[in-house]
C-alpha cells in the first residue's frame, strides 16, 4: 500500500522502459534511450526519456540559444568580460531596450539593436515551442489544452514586449531582459501610470493568480487526502464515483457548502491559470495607450475611496513657487 | 557505502536551498523593522525604520560641546584683520570663537594652518582658504534662504564635515574612461549594474547629475486619466526619478510613505508634510551644487577633484547619513548666530 502522507513521492516504478504508444506520421524518430533517476523520481517520474526533438523543437532551441547568447554576451560585456563579475552581478545585468528617441525605428546595435534582435529570436523560439506543444498533443491524439494555456502566457509576453510598444510608438516602452532590471521596470511602470493597483484588469489578474494558487493547494491536498480510498484515480472517478470522491465532495460541502466535481476542478484550475496572464495582458495593453493614470481613472469612475485627512493638508509647493525655481522637482 | 553517499547527497540537498536563499537575499536589508502607523488605518501609511541601521547611523555621529560664549571686544574682525571678506563686521571676539569652532569642526588635526598661512593670515594663496570662505558664505545662505528645508535647526560646517576636512559623503561625476567594453556591445543606458546610489537596485546609477546638478524634470505623471496625444514621459524616465527617490530613502533611512501617500505618489493630498520639506531639499541641493560647489572645481587641486575633474558635490547623504534629521536634529546653529546670513 503506497504511503501518500509525505512531502516527496514514495512510489517509484522500476521495470522495462515505457516507450509510449505507437504513433504514425512521425517525421522524426523518438530517441529510444531512457534512463532512471532516483532523485528526479522523488519529484516526478523516475524514467527520463524517450525524447522527441522534431523540426519545431530543434528550431526553437536554436532560436532560444541565439537569444540567450545575445542577452548573455551583452551582459558579460557590460562587466568588461570578467567571469567573476558576471556571476557576481548577474542579477543586476540586463540587455536594455532602445532609447525613446528611436521610436519604432531600428536602432544602432549598441543602443537597442541587440535588444530588438534578442527579442526577435526569443519570440521565434517561444512561438516554435508553442507549435511543438500543439503538434505533439495532436500526434498523441490528445486535446490541445496545454498549448492554449501556454498561448495565454505568450499573449502577456507579446503585449509587454511587442504589441504595447508598437501601439505606444516606441520600443523603449518594452521590458529589459534582466533579473532585477525587469522588476525595477515593473515598479517604475506602475508608478508612471499612476499605480497599477487601480487597473481593474490588474485586479482580475491578481485574483486569478492567487486563485490559481488556492485552487492548486485545495485540489492537491484533497486528492492526497483521499488516495487511501483510491482518490488518486481521479479521472476514473469522474464517471464512476467512488468513496474517495464522495468523502472529498462531502468534506468541501461540510466546510464551505459547495464542491467542485472530479471533472470540474480541472476546468477551474485551467481557466484560473489561463485567465491570469490573459487579463493581465489586457491590463498592460490598456496602460498608456487608453489610460494614462489609473489612479485618476479610478477617481473619475468612483473606484478610489476617500480617506479622512490625518496629516495637515499640504499643497504642491511648485504651484506657489512659480517659475523662479526652474523645473519643479 | 551506499548509505553514506545517500546521506551526503541528502545533506547537500538540504544545504542547497539555504545557499540559494542566501544568494537571493544578499542585496536585501536584514530585518527586523519597526513599523509605525502614521496615516489613516488600512491605507499602508506606515513609517518603516530598521532600528539596527538607525543605531549604526546614530553611533556614527558625535555632537561637540558648544564653545563657551565670549564677552564682546568692541571692535569688529574687519577692523583688526585684513582681507576679511565674510564676517568682517562680526565682533572680533565672536570671530575668533568662530575660527576656533570651524577648526574643531573641519580640521581638528590639521589646525589653523590647514587654511591659513601662519606668517600672514590674510594670504589667499592656500586653496582651502578660498574654499572655506565660500563654504561659510554657503552656510550663511542656507540658514537665511533655505529655512523651508533646514528650519530653525539650520546647519553649521559640522553638519556635513563632522570633524573631517572633506565631508565623508560627497559625489562626483562618473569616470568618463569607463571600464566597460565599448564598440558594438549594448550600452547599459546608465543602469543595470548594482547602483550604490540607488539603494543597490539596477536603476540608473547616477541620479545626481540630472536632478541635483541639472534641472531635469523629476515629475513623470501627467495628472490626467486619459492620454490626450501629447508626448508623455516614458517608463525609462520614471526609472531615473525612481533612482533619485531610492537615494533619498537610503540617505534618510526612511521608506516611501515617509513623504508620499500610498495611493498615488504624484498627488499631494494625503501626504505627510515631510514631502514639502523634501521638495525644498531637492531645490536647495541643486542650487548649492550649481552656485557654490561645482564652481569651486577651478580652485581645487587635482586630488580633490573627481575622475572627470569636477568638484565634490552634495547629495542627501552629505548631511543626513541615514537619519531623517542630520545629527539627529541637534541644533548647533543656536550657538553660532553669525552663520545666519542676510539672504
Amino acid at each position: 500500500m503506497p504511503e501518500y502522507q509525505n512531502v516527496f513521492t514514495r512510489v517509484q516504478v522500476r521495470g522495462p522502459a515505457e516507450l509510449g504508444v505507437p504513433l504514425s506520421g512521425n517525421i522524426w524518430p523518438r530517441s529510444g534511450q531512457t534512463f532512471v533517476s532516483y532523485w528526479l523520481g522523488k519529484m516526478g517520474d523516475a524514467q527520463i526519456g524517450p525524447f522527441y526533438l522534431g523540426t519545431s523543437g530543434l528550431l526553437s532551441l536554436i532560436c532560444g540559444f541565439i537569444a540567450i547568447e545575445i542577452i548573455g554576451l551583452n551582459m558579460w560585456a557590460s562587466v568588461n568580460w570578467s567571469p567573476i563579475e558576471f556571476v557576481r552581478q548577474l542579477p543586476w545585468l540586463a540587455l536594455e531596450p532602445p532609447s525613446p528617441e528611436y521610436g519604432l525605428r531600428i536602432p544602432p546595435l549598441q543602443d537597442g539593436g541587440w535588444w530588438l534582435m534578442a527579442g526577435f529570436f526569443l519570440t521565434a523560439s517561444i512561438l516554435l515551442w508553442w507549435l511543438r506543444m500543439y503538434r505533439r498533443s495532436k500526434a498523441l491524439g490528445m486535446g490541445t489544452h496545454i498549448a492554449w494555456a501556454f498561448a495565454s502566457a505568450i499573449w502577456l509576453y507579446l503585449v509587454l514586449g511587442f504589441i504595447r510598444p508598437v501601439m505606444m510608438g516606441s520600443w523603449s516602452e518594452a521590458v529589459p531582459f534582466g533579473i532585477f532590471p525587469h522588476l525595477d521596470w515593473t515598479a517604475a511602470f506602475s508608478i508612471r501610470y499612476g499605480n497599477l493597483y487601480y487597473n481593474p484588469f490588474h485586479m482580475l489578474s491578481i485574483v486569478f493568480l492567487y486563485g490559481s494558487v488556492l485552487l492548486f493547494a485545495m485540489h492537491g491536498a484533497t486528492i492526497l487526502a483521499v488516495t487511501r480510498y483510491g482518490g488518486d484515480r481521479e479521472v476514473e472517478q469522474i464517471v464512476d464515483r467512488g468513496t474517495a470522491s464522495e468523502r472529498a465532495a462531502l468534506f468541501w460541502r461540510w466546510t464551505m457548502g459547495f464542491n467542485a466535481s472530479m471533472e470540474s476542478i480541472h476546468r477551474w484550475a485551467w481557466w484560473f491559470a489561463v485567465l491570469c496572464p490573459l487579463t493581465g495582458g489586457i491590463g498592460i495593453l490598456l496602460t498608456g495607450t487608453v489610460v494614462d493614470n489609473w489612479f485618476l481613472w479610478g477617481v473619475k469612475h468612483g473606484l478610489v475611496p476617500e480617506y479622512p485627512q490625518v496629516f495637515p493638508a499640504v499643497a504642491d509647493p511648485a504651484l506657489s513657487m512659480g517659475e523662479s525655481m526652474g523645473e519643479s522637482p | 557505502m551506499m548509505n553514506l553517499r545517500a546521506a551526503r547527497a541528502t545533506r547537500g540537498c538540504r544545504a542547497l536551498p539555504v545557499v540559494l536563499l542566501a544568494l537571493v537575499l544578499a542585496a536585501c536589508e536584514r530585518p527586523p523593522n519597526e513599523v509605525a502607523q502614521q496615516g489613516f488605518r488600512g491605507t499602508g501609511m506606515l513609517e518603516v525604520v530598521n532600528p539596527r541601521l538607525r543605531e549604526e547611523a546614530l553611533a556614527g555621529i558625535t555632537i561637540p560641546d558648544p564653545l563657551p560664549p565670549v564677552p564682546p571686544s568692541g571692535t569688529t574682525a574687519g577692523e583688526v584683520y585684513q582681507n576679511v571678506q565674510v564676517l568682517g563686521d562680526l565682533d572680533l571676539a565672536e570671530f575668533t570663537r568662530f575660527m576656533v569652532a570651524i577648526t574643531e569642526w573641519v580640521s581638528p588635526e590639521e589646525g589653523c594652518n590647514y587654511c591659513h598661512n601662519p606668517a600672514d593670515l590674510a594670504d589667499d594663496n592656500i586653496y582651502t582658504k578660498i574654499v572655506s570662505r565660500r563654504m561659510i558664505e554657503m552656510t550663511r545662505h542656507i540658514n537665511a534662504a533655505w529655512t523651508d528645508h533646514v528650519g530653525a535647526t539650520g546647519v553649521t560646517c559640522y553638519t556635513c564635515h563632522q570633524g573631517e576636512i572633506v565631508p565623508a559623503e560627497m559625489w562626483w561625476a562618473a569616470d568618463p574612461g569607463s571600464r566597460r567594453t565599448r564598440g558594438l556591445t549594448a550600452g547599459t543606458a546608465g543602469q543595470n549594474l548594482p547602483a550604490v546610489n540607488a539603494g543597490l537596485t539596477s536603476l540608473p546609477a547616477d541620479p545626481f547629475t540630472p536632478y541635483l546638478l541639472g534641472n531635469t524634470d523629476i515629475r513623470v505623471h501627467t495628472m490626467q486619466a486619459l492620454p490626450d496625444g501629447t508626448p508623455l514621459p516614458a517608463t525609462k524616465q520614471t526609472e531615473e526619478t525612481y533612482a533619485l527617490m531610492m537615494h533619498i530613502s537610503d540617505a534618510l533611512g526612511v521608506n516611501c510613505t515617509y513623504c508620499h501617500n500610498s495611493q498615488h505618489f504624484a498627488s499631494w493630498e494625503g501626504n505627510s508634510p515631510n514631502r514639502v520639506t523634501a521638495w525644498h531639499a531637492i531645490n536647495m541641493t541643486r542650487a548649492l551644487n550649481t552656485e557654490y560647489l561645482e564652481p569651486l572645481a577651478t580652485e581645487l587641486p587635482p586630488e580633490r577633484r573627481g575622475p572627470s575633474g569636477d568638484a565634490p558635490k552634495a547629495n542627501c547623504t552629505t548631511c543626513h547619513r541615514g537619519l531623517n534629521k542630520p545629527l539627529n536634529g541637534a541644533n548647533m546653529l543656536q550657538y553660532h548666530p553669525e552663520l545666519i546670513g542676510n539672504d
